[in-house]
């Protein structure tokens, strides 16, 4: 048996080698070594998360019909029994109670989703933190922006394709940010909608190909180009044992690494399947058909926009105007300007790492978040921001669920907003230094602490110098207590 | 040709090379690469080569992936079995195929953990910067151009040719979207009735105080950002309307009209506080509309004044008459634009 796979193995590999001539290839990619560490399987999620996505993705858009003509439902769910709603609607409602499987497969798409975008932005948090997106991978970093951006966009487009109550609530607000740009705003919402919202018969055909076609191949084709650029300048590694800037050590592809990513792989498209299966998410029946005249506050969107949410809701109502003519409508600042600039500082951000620290070398090996402790501090202070106005787009669940007055609770964020990124920061660049003074290092040879009894019995810790490079006296004391030493 | 031709000519082959960012990359790393000081990241032990492998002998191992490999062929066999049998319970269907992927899952990693040869290798990472290389491709670039004299003619013309091609390119856009004309236009003028949302049209009996009803126009789309209403009626002891709109409290009796559209950003407003909402949180309660999406909070009784949230503009009021059959109709058309607002937009003037 053995014996007859290798030779059909062999006359296969022969039969390609003499079309393509890719052996040498091939053998480079079995033998290609990926450094060995957990948080440089984060991107991996993501990547496992979106093929989850394209393949239930396509599964959906069998029976999703793009139509908002009007029709009454007599499908099998009573309570919506007589209602009027759009086709995309009643579509969505029959693959969700309907289709055997329907269910399944779209709320495992929805859990992709959000699992996409949460892994995409751990994975984004680890590269910030261990400056990963220095040169070479700066080009990198930005591409892997690019696709964060362009995935809340898809995720956002996703839901609203539904033409449920939640949908519509998104879209109007999306609608008014739009029409809120300075110039072009009405114009521009006017192109996208086909017109005066709720918009044309069109508009929902035109959400349907950005969703289904533009964006998920702009995404796959950044997603091989992030791919591309790794392999070519391999992964980044933290320093160690045999680690050198110009090498890179850690498993060969082939046979361990594959069969740990296949792993991977199908511990994540598990995962989402178990979610899918058991786990509720956006039931939409219950929210019911939209239109503009209705709205509610229980249904909550997807995590990935609860920043934005947060942002319209805080910011105060600044709408500059000469007479009664409006110059700057409301919803730009939280709705536009605010995700604009913090992607901004995020792209800018490898430019002003070499501005500040004057380094233009290529950096093949990580620096550990407390190695930096100010720009660690940075980085947790700018991420606290968004995440205190992201929290306080939950302000009104809170005042739901503990009767906490609203009132009181957004001016408490008002001020929040500032001064929890300068305590982060203090607090942040304080846990660096301290890590770096009191913990092991593997970075140094040796690392503990030497305790020595004396005469009397009595214990003694000896201080080490500042750097603790230097190693215990050779005379050794009674007892020593040794760290994590990386020294065989 | 005039001897001053190759150094135009390099010019030009510099911009090409601009565009390529390959200038850049030689101006920030200046090339020969002097030697750089040691990098204080690098362990102590970097020289030291980790280089291992291991090649295992562990049949429980196998035993244990062959087991998992066949459970998960089983689950798989289940989902289908569960799809004939029971293809609308979602929990037993994501029981099976996620039971099996978990399954699949364990055993490869088991398998890349216990079963095949461990190793830990080293590779060497390309150098990705030969300063040769970059400058043999900007000497193949100039070579490209050599012989062409009329550089300055052939670059203009061709930014206007690129500028012909994307207007043309971005001019059908122009077709997917209807002119502004529409943008400050709603169904309402005066005389048009209101409608519930069983088709009926209001009479000012139906109006209770203490609740807000929603009111459509007759004979026009209510799916339009200015179709929607909000009616209520207010005891006199709320109505403090703005000075020119004072007559609109009274006309008809109590009962006061506003869109149903937040100007923030345009979510129907669905919450209604009567009358408890305390604007300046003295205890002094007025009744207020919110809308759900982010609290922006309005009064009815002083005209769809702003007291709360990030609008930028008061919300917008219909006036309303009673007629003869005792229906509520509009009595003109709304005091500002509807809807989220935009630069321009027609907001009510201090």
């Amino acid at each position: 048996m053995a014996k007859f796979v290798r030779r059909r193995a062999v006359r296969f590999a022969r039969w390609n080698e003499q079309r393509v001539g890719a052996a040498t290839g091939i053998r480079w990619m079995l033998r290609y070594v990926f450094p060995d560490h957990w948080s440089f399987l984060l991107g991996e999620i993501a990547l496992y998360s979106f093929i989850v996505l394209v393949l239930t993705g396509i599964y959906l858009a069998l029976f999703y019909i793009p139509s908002d003509s009007q029709v009454v439902y007599h499908g099998t769910y009573a309570p919506l029994l007589g209602e009027h709603m759009s086709e995309a609607y009643r579509s969505v409602v029959n693959i969700s109670l309907d289709v055997p499987a329907g269910l399944l497969i779209r709320q495992t798409h929805h859990w992709a989703a959000d699992v996409f975008i949460a892994s995409i932005l751990v994975h984004f948090a680890r590269v910030l933190f261990t400056s990963a997106y220095r040169k070479p991978r700066d080009l990198n970093f930005w591409i892997g922006l690019t696709m964060l951006m362009l995935g809340i966009l898809e995720g956002f487009f996703g839901y609203s394709l539904v033409d449920d109550l939640l949908s519509g609530m998104g879209l109007v607000i999306a609608y008014a940010v739009a029409f809120s740009i300075p110039g072009i705003g009405a114009q521009l919402a006017f192109l996208v909608w086909g017109g005066p919202y709720p918009g044309s018969g069109r508009f929902l055909n035109r959400l349907e190909l950005l969703h289904i076609l533009v964006l998920p191949a702009l995404i796959a084709i950044l997603i091989t180009f992030h791919i591309a650029m790794i392999m070519r300048q391999h992964h980044s590694q933290f320093p160690g044992r045999g680690r050198r800037e110009r090498n890179v050590v850690g498993t060969p592809m082939w046979p361990a690494y594959a069969l740990r990513s296949i792993g991977l792989l199908r511990a994540t498209s598990g995962v989402l399947f178990l979610l899918g299966g058991l786990v509720q998410i956006n039931p939409i029946w219950q929210w019911g058909p939209y239109h503009v005249w209705l709205s509610e506050n229980g249904a909550q969107p997807d995590w990935y926009v609860g920043w934005l949410i947060g942002a319209l809701r805080l910011m105060p109502n600044f709408e500059p105007s000469i007479g009664n003519v409006t110059l700057i409508p409301n919803p730009f600042w939280g709705g536009a300007l605010f995700p604009l600039l913090c992607f901004a500082v995020f792209f800018a951000w490898p430019w002003l790492d070499r501005k500040f620290t004057k380094d233009h070398r290529r950096h093949d090996l990580l620096t550990r978040p407390r190695d930096r402790p100010v720009h660690t501090g940075l980085a947790a202070a700018f991420l606290s921001w968004i995440f205190a106005i992201y929290a306080a787009g939950a302000d009104d669940r809170i005042f739901y669920r503990l009767h906490i007055n609203y009132t009181a609770q957004i001016h408490f964020w008002e001020a929040a907003i500032w001064v929890v990124p300068i305590l982060v920061f203090f607090f942040t660049r304080g846990v660096c230094r301290s890590l770096q003074r009191s913990s092991a290092h593997p970075l140094r040879e040796w690392q503990g602490e030497i305790v020595s009894r004396r005469g009397d019995g009595s214990v003694e810790t000896l201080a080490l110098s500042e750097d603790r490079i230097e190693k215990p006296p050779s005379q050794a004391p009674v007892g020593t207590i040794p760290g994590k030493s990386t020294k065989e | 040709m005039s001897p001053q031709e190759p150094g135009h000519f390099r010019r030009f082959a510099r911009m090409a090379m601009a565009i390529l960012a390959v200038r850049r990359l030689s101006e920030t790393e200046p090339v020969p690469q002097p030697e750089l000081p040691p990098r204080p990241a690098e362990s102590m032990e970097a020289g030291v080569d980790p280089s291992e492998r291991t090649v295992p002998a562990n049949p429980r191992a196998e035993t244990l992936v062959a087991v998992l490999l066949a459970v998960a062929g089983l689950f798989g066999l289940g989902f289908l079995v569960t799809y004939i049998f029971e293809g609308l319970n979602t929990q037993l269907l994501g029981l099976a195929v996620g039971g099996m992927l978990l399954l699949l899952a364990a055993a490869s990693i088991i398998a890349g953990k216990a079963v095949v040869p461990q190793e830990t290798s080293v590779e060497e990472r390309d150098a990705l910067l030969e300063p040769t290389e970059v400058e043999g491709v900007v000497e193949l670039v100039e070579s490209g151009g050599e012989g062409v004299s009329r550089r300055g003619l052939l670059i203009g013309c061709g930014c206007l040719a690129g500028a012909g091609v994307l207007t043309a390119a971005a001019t059908p856009l122009a077709s997917t979207g209807p002119r502004l004309t529409p943008i400050h236009e709603t169904p309402w003028h005066r005389g048009r009735r209101m409608l519930d949302e069983r088709d009926q049209p209001y009479r000012a009996s139906d109006i209770e105080v203490g609740t807000f009803y929603t009111a459509f126009p007759e004979g026009a789309k209510w799916d339009q950002v200015g179709g929607p209403l909000l009616l209520v009626k207010l005891p006199p002891t709320f109505l403090e309307l703005p000075r020119q709109r004072r007559a609109w409290g009274t006309e008809a009796q109590g009962i006061l009209a506003f869109s149903k559209i937040c100007p923030h950003a345009g979510c129907a407003i669905s919450l209604y506080r009567y009358p408890t909402f305390s604007p300046d949180l003295t205890g002094n309660a007025q009744p207020a509309f919110t809308c759900p999406c982010h609290y922006s909070t309005f009064l009815p009784g002083r005209g769809g004044e702003l007291v709360f949230g990030p609008a930028g503009r008061d919300l917008p009021q219909l006036p309303v008459m009673i007629d003869g059959d005792g229906y509520l109709r509009a009595a003109g058309g709304f005091d500002e634009d509807v809807g989220p607002s935009w630069v321009n937009v027609h907001r009510v003037g201090e």
